[in-house]
């Protein structure tokens, strides 16, 4: 009971664990709008960007991290300006994204003299060498995009839900959009360090998908979503160092085991209730002539 | 003078170069509630959504409330209920959470919700009668529910011009009559109604004017004219549940 206790005395695990917690609450407060958008992997995918971002700065030995967010920025914008002039070709160009993007990063950390610990770092995280200003970072933006995601939620909401409706309504659709690309771009660069670009999209998308389960509101999902990312952040970080797994894998895990743990109480909740059913919702008309006078 | 509040000049609309409207004018002045008719792939969605700038003209002009289109930002003036809700995704949202969307063109993006938001909300929630569904999520809602949480989206941003894209189009009886009591209601306001339909139904006695699109252009303009084709045949009756005249039917409303 008192090695992991001592193991919290240690600088490199307080920093892990606050980091995690960031990262934990802000990445669902961004991902229910990216799920509600049916955009649920678009993380990932900026997320392989980003990784070509990591090893160009690896390779001219820039800050990889603020060259990440670069990267990520600017792919984030482009599949937005995909998104919104085609229909069609938006999952195509997400591909592209995708592999051109991994690929790329793959081959410039190659050219420069990292090792491959050095990219593995990128790709499954590396929470526990996060350093005191790699932590300012986080926390500095991960709390910007926590504080405009709540603070936008009634816009933000409009526009996932209904884009035409809120072009209508007047809103800055179109910066709305961007803001939301870009926020992804930041919350995939920090979200990196904690859990790595290839288990990005879970910290986002796995609490909402799990508080969804259980919530009848948008808002209720969000802070839900919020809470479910907290503990999961927490906890995953308690495991790594009780069990000394890999942090960011644990976070993931946990998030996944409370998905599984909540839809089969959810299921069983609506199988006690089927006793007593709900009324139907009124039919509709048939629309033919059913009888005549 | 009543004061126009659309006036469409000469537009023309196409998608990948094959027109959908071909050269259409029309003028809606204030407090009249006008009918957009016509067969699906006429165009009549089509204007609407080129009124309101949700598709481009290749040609002519749109003005709203006597201001050019391209200049137009007073949109808090302006109630659009779209065909149906937005798809949507697994993400639950309450009735509540929809409709207080169509308070954002009158408060803004910044400001959080605050009392008069709340009692808007409450009144259009009351106006369509789903007072009581406010906290349920839409997607427990039917059909013809989902189409009044969006009039009343549209009503509780207190605008001047509602604009309608069939909003009876498959809606259960009882709706029927919510959504034609509501628009009553709009309209006894002094409100100004563009609604396009494919039959007219219980909202017919409110419509003061029609305009049929045909092949992109506009047919006729003026009185509700008579249904034609299949509408009109002899051995074609509509059962209108909800009408007092039909007999007791396999709904027994009388």
């Amino acid at each position: 009971m008192g090695h992991e206790l001592t193991l919290f005395q240690y600088e490199y695990m307080q920093n892990a664990l606050i980091g995690a917690l960031v990262i934990g609450v802000a990445a669902p407060a961004l991902g229910i709008y990216l799920v509600q958008r049916r955009l649920a992997l678009i993380g990932d995918g900026i997320g392989h960007v980003a990784l070509t971002g990591v090893g160009a700065g690896l390779l001219f030995g820039t800050s990889p991290v603020i060259m990440a967010v670069i990267a990520a920025v600017i792919g984030a914008v482009a599949i937005e300006l995909i998104r919104e002039r085609g229909r069609t070709s938006g999952d195509l160009a997400l591909a592209l994204l995708f592999y051109g993007g991994i690929a790329g990063g793959v081959v410039l950390v190659g050219l420069s003299d990292s090792t491959s610990a050095n990219l593995n770092a990128y790709l499954f995280g590396a929470l526990t060498t996060t350093s005191r200003s790699d932590l300012v970072t986080i926390a500095v933006l991960g709390v910007a995009v926590l504080i405009t995601m709540i603070a936008l939620r009634p816009a933000l909401f409009a526009v996932c839900q209904d884009e035409e409706y809120a072009r209508v309504s007047g809103l800055p659709v179109r910066a709305l959009n961007l803001l939301l690309a870009v926020t992804t771009a930041i919350t995939v660069t920090i979200a990196m360090r904690a859990v790595g670009v290839l288990l990005i999209s879970a910290l986002m998308v796995v609490p909402v998908a799990t508080a969804q389960q259980v919530t009848r509101g948008f808002r209720a999902t969000m802070t839900a979503a919020m809470t479910l990312g907290l503990f999961a952040a927490g906890a995953g970080i308690w495991v790594a160092a009780v069990a000394d797994t890999a942090p960011g894998a644990s976070v993931v895990v946990l998030a996944i085991a409370s998905f599984v743990v909540i839809t089969l109480f959810a299921a069983g909740w609506r199988r006690i209730r089927r006793t007593r059913p709900e009324p139907l919702p009124a039919p509709e008309p048939p629309e033919v002539v059913l009888h005549r006078s | 003078m009543t004061p126009e509040v659309i006036t469409v000049t000469h537009g023309v609309v196409g998608y990948d170069g094959r027109p959908v409207l071909r050269d259409v004018s029309l003028t809606v002045t204030a407090g009249e509630v006008v009918a957009v008719l016509g067969a699906n792939g006429s165009g009549k969605s089509t204007l609407i959504r080129a009124v309101l700038g949700l598709v481009p003209l290749s040609s002519g002009s749109v003005t709203l409330f006597g201001e050019p289109a391209r200049r137009f930002r007073q949109w808090h003036r302006i109630g659009y209920v779209p065909q149906r809700l937005g798809a949507g995704s697994g993400v639950p949202a309450t009735v509540g959470e929809v409709v207080a969307s169509g308070r954002l063109a009158r408060r803004g993006i910044l400001r959080p919700p605050g009392r008069a938001d709340r009692k808007a909300v409450t009144e259009a929630l009351h106006a369509v009668g789903l007072a009581d569904r406010a906290k349920d999520p839409v997607s427990t809602l039917s059909g013809g529910q989902q189409q009044r949480t969006l009039i009343a989206r549209a009503l509780a941003g207190k605008p001047e011009l509602l604009v309608l894209d069939e909003p009876t189009a498959g809606v259960d009886a009882a709706s029927q009559e919510a959504f034609a009591e509501a628009l009553r209601g709009f309209t006894d306001g002094g409100g100004t109604v563009l609604l396009v339909a494919h039959e007219l139904g219980p909202l017919q006695p409110l419509i003061s004017r029609a305009i049929v699109v045909h092949q992109g252009l506009i047919a006729h303009d003026g009185a509700v004219p008579e249904p034609a084709g299949h509408h009109a045949a002899p051995d074609h009756d509509h059962v209108h549940p909800h009408c007092p005249e039909e007999p007791a039917g396999l709904w027994g409303t009388n």
